[in-house]
């Protein structure tokens, strides 16, 4: 005798005209979707205006599912997290072919995000030193996890952990984009008004490729701190100093993302004395935020002196951590060369996410 | 032998599988849970500076940030050699009361809580928070949703965001409160408290006075004897957010009490080849495969253990529930026997919502949160340090080691769920072994009844979870070995 449980059929099929709505996590955290759970009572207004037909955080339906529907039958899908392994990059192509509109929601599906700084090593650094070198691991074997392990019972299989980390735009082709780690929760409902009412009232869809939810400023356009353009002389690091209230931190040698960075968050992290870090990402009109950070860099060094100059920019420890700290994925430079592949390596790629989903 | 494979696992804040293996003759052969997922914080942190650690491992969980930016602030705090401003200690720990006050109530009503109010069998378009709303009434609803809009504010007073919040940095925190901001903060403190009050009411009235349900907690299918961890205070009373580590084991005597910065000499992790993630156990035990006992390694660090390696609560309400606890599940009021049924923790959690709700009116009044010293400037050159504190799903750990300006050379992370990932593995197969066997009719109500093994450890994704009701559906199929249907069962 066998069991097979087979999850969600035609049992399922929707009986309503509300359009249908996904909503899926790759190589993420889970604030995105607690982001969505912040507009509060609204989730019951998405609730009224759309089906809801795959959430994995909140719903049991499974992606056997979504493998049964109909190309395109999906209308809305929002998808955040990264592409790191073989299993992000199957959903990402899944969902892609099933949904008529897809959104890369949130930093790490728009640019990478912090798990993008994976792409500063190697996946066989990161294998060796949690599997091998970290003081808490025994492993006198050497054991590593595998993408197949035979059992007396069984195969059991896992993801092919890829090299580099990729945003979703890399993997598939992207409709919109809602920025931000995690993407505000006053943005997010502003961009489900708009879905819904573009949807209930037959209006045309916004141009492809549009930033939804955030502004069209840098966040140093809307900070309320003073900025004067003073020159620096130096970097301060956060902990060695107590900035004075209301000036521009960066006119105080605290290097801030503002410059570089989208508009939309409300400038959450100046409020509290802290420098952006660029979670909205790249700037409108600029592709690479780091490039841009460089440029507004060398409007605030008061310098001359090649000499100089270089002692100033030392303040900055961490140049590629702290300028790409959001975008990595999408960095002009593609990753750190680790030894290992590079993005224009196929090896990124594989195992081929088309193929039968691991 | 013909596998049943759920994948993904859903209402899990990650990723995760189930493979169970029947046999011929329709009986459990094996169970594996699986993490299919691996992110590499502790190798792409390494060349970051220290201090940005706070807001970087935060984006580890957008569940419990808090959990995170907290532990990593300490740990950079100790890689400084900093002590901190006792009213900035202070606020990072009513900061932390109140986050945990309010993931503990959402899990307990979102998560948790259907499968005893609606029951593990009742229908699963039911069995979800709105279910519970139309059962005990309206006001059940305004409460989770008010204790965690309070939690929330307090969390964005004090962290500037709700989600990776970012004011605790060495030395201190960037944001103190002004005697306004305190009055919202204790209102809040209060309506937390008032929930947590109410859940107490639910728990009796639904839960402890159906014996049907007190019977499955005390069921051996949902029954292990694993040792106990958690962090206590000088009197071994629990401390969410600073203490000492205690281990205790299966009959409940004391095997270790250990200062976090010494947790390489306790705790070791063992490599499996068909999951990510690692299987943390104490060393001194070794790893012995997936045993549980005296002799096993293995620990949970949980609500349940926390209460298991406590002698007593902080303060009056949770005391008095510690001991109600301890007299019904083992009959000595002093907590001296330990607990071990895993569903027993959904209970325990609640005990720790009220400890949690009365520390964060503590703090709240206490009258040195609004004062202006809120930073130290660390001096000295920075090496190692280590930042612990109790996340909602057990003892983290981060550890870190930096160049002298401050660069760091290494991370070492143990991250709460982690160390529940045997136990967790154990009671699933348990469980499942118990539930599916030789014509037993695999009913959707059984499969639940597996869930729950997990769902009590679990985690995360207390907010969301059945707050969209009716979407799920299911068949299960029971087949003869020539693919005949003998049985079919389905939800939708």
């Amino acid at each position: 005798m066998s069991i097979d449980i087979e999850f969600g059929t035609e049992v399922t099929a929707q009986t309503s005209s509300k359009p249908k709505l996904a909503l899926y996590w790759a190589a993420s955290c889970g604030g995105c979707e607690i982001a969505v759970l912040d507009i509060q009572e609204k989730i019951l207004d998405v609730d009224a205006a759309f089906d809801i037909v795959f959430w994995p955080v909140a719903v049991d339906f499974k992606v056997k599912d979504v493998e049964a529907m109909a190309d395109g039958e999906i209308d809305l899908c929002l998808f955040n997290g990264a592409v790191r392994n073989s299993d992000n990059a199957y959903m990402a192509e899944l969902l892609r072919r099933k949904a008529k509109v897809l959104v890369a929601f949130g930093s790490c599906a728009c640019e990478g995000c912090i798990p993008a700084l994976s792409n500063t090593t190697s996946r066989a650094a990161t294998m060796d030193w949690v599997y091998r070198d970290s003081p808490s691991t025994v492993n006198a074997e050497d054991v590593r996890p595998q993408e197949r392990t035979d059992t007396p019972l069984g195969v059991l299989e896992l993801p092919a952990f890829w090299e580099t980390v990729c945003d979703l735009d890399q993997i598939v082709d992207v409709d919109y984009f809602v920025p931000g780690c995690p993407p505000q929760a006053h943005q997010i409902w502003a961009v489900l008004e708009t879905v819904i009412d573009i949807l209930q009232n037959d209006k045309p869809l916004p141009p492809k490729g549009t930033v939804l939810g955030a502004g069209d400023r840098t966040c140093c356009d809307e900070c309320p701190l003073v900025r004067e353009e003073k020159k620096i002389k130096g970097f301060v690091r956060i902990h060695e100093i107590i900035p004075e209230p209301g000036r521009c931190l960066l006119d105080q040698g605290i290097l801030c993302m503002g410059p570089a960075t989208r508009s939309g968050c409300g400038g959450l992290c100046i409020s509290v004395g802290l420098p952006c870090r660029g979670c909205y990402g790249p700037a409108p009109n600029s592709k690479d935020q780091g490039t841009k950070m460089i440029a507004a860099l060398a409007s605030v060094i008061d310098s001359q002196d090649p000499e100089e100059i270089e002692r100033i920019l030392d303040g900055v420890v961490d140049p590629v951590g702290t300028f790409y700290r959001f975008s990595m994925a999408r960095a002009t430079l593609g990753r750190v060369a680790t030894g290992g592949s590079t993005r224009a390596d196929d090896s990124i790629r594989e195992p081929q996410p088309t193929e039968v989903r691991p | 032998m013909k596998r049943i494979q759920i994948d993904p696992i859903t209402r899990l804040e990650g990723h995760g599988k189930i493979d169970i293996f029947v046999d011929d003759d329709g009986e459990v052969a094996d169970c594996f849970f699986i993490v299919p997922e691996l992110r590499g914080f502790e190798a792409f942190c390494v060349g970051r500076p220290v201090e940005e650690m706070p807001r970087i491992t935060s984006r580890i969980c957008g569940v419990c940030s808090e959990a995170h930016h907290l532990a990593a602030a300490k740990a950079c705090d100790d890689t400084f050699h900093v002590e901190i401003p006792p009213a900035a200690r202070k606020l990072r720990e009513l900061m932390y009361s109140a986050f945990f006050t309010g993931d503990h109530l959402t899990h307990f009503f979102i998560l948790g809580g259907p499968d005893f109010v609606m029951g593990p069998e009742s229908p699963p378009a039911e069995r979800n928070i709105l279910g519970m709303i139309h059962k005990l009434g309206i006001d059940t609803g305004k409460v989770v949703i008010e204790a965690r809009a309070a939690a929330h504010d307090i969390v964005k007073i004090l962290g500037g965001k709700t989600i990776h919040m970012v004011t605790s940095i060495p030395g201190g925190v960037t944001k103190g409160v002004t005697e306004d901001e305190r009055d919202e903060i204790i209102d809040r403190a209060e309506r937390l408290l008032e929930a947590a009050k109410f859940t107490l009411g639910i728990l009796d009235d639904v839960v402890l006075a159906n014996p049907e349900y007190v019977n499955l907690i005390l069921s051996d299918t949902y029954t292990h004897r694993f040792h106990s961890m958690g962090t206590v205070d000088e009197n071994n009373r629990p401390n969410i957010y600073d203490g000492m580590v205690r281990v205790v084991d299966p009959d409940g005597v004391e095997v270790v009490k250990y200062h976090p910065r010494d947790y390489l000499e306790h705790i070791a992790e063992h490599v499996e080849p068909w999951t990510y993630l690692k299987f943390p156990y104490l060393k001194a035990k070794g790893w012995h495969g997936f045993e549980d006992g005296t002799d096993s390694g293995l620990y949970r660090a949980s609500p349940l253990s926390r209460l298991n390696v406590a002698e007593g609560m902080t303060t009056p309400l949770a005391q008095a529930e510690y001991e109600r606890y301890f007299e019904t599940l083992t009959g000595d009021r002093s907590g001296a026997v330990p607990v071990h049924q895993t569903l027993a923790t959904h209970w325990a959690r609640v005990v720790e919502v009220v400890n949690a709700a009365e520390r964060t009116i503590e703090l709240a009044r206490d009258e040195e949160i609004t004062s202006p010293h809120i930073r130290t400037i660390p001096t000295e050159t920075p090496t190692e340090g280590i930042g612990s504190l109790e996340a909602p799903r057990g003892t983290l750990t981060h550890h870190y080691v930096t160049d002298e300006r401050g660069i760091l050379e290494k991370v070492n992370l143990v991250v709460g769920t982690t160390n529940n990932h045997a136990p967790i593995s154990m009671s699933i197969k348990k469980a499942a072994q118990g539930l599916i066997t030789a014509g037993t009719e695999v009913t959707e109500g059984v499969l639940n009844k597996i869930e729950m093994a997990f769902r009590a450890y679990d985690p995360c994704f207390a907010c969301a979870t059945h707050s969209l009701p009716g979407q799920m559906s299911m068949i299960v199929r029971v087949r003869a070995p020539d693919g005949a249907v003998l049985s079919e069962t389905r939800r939708d």
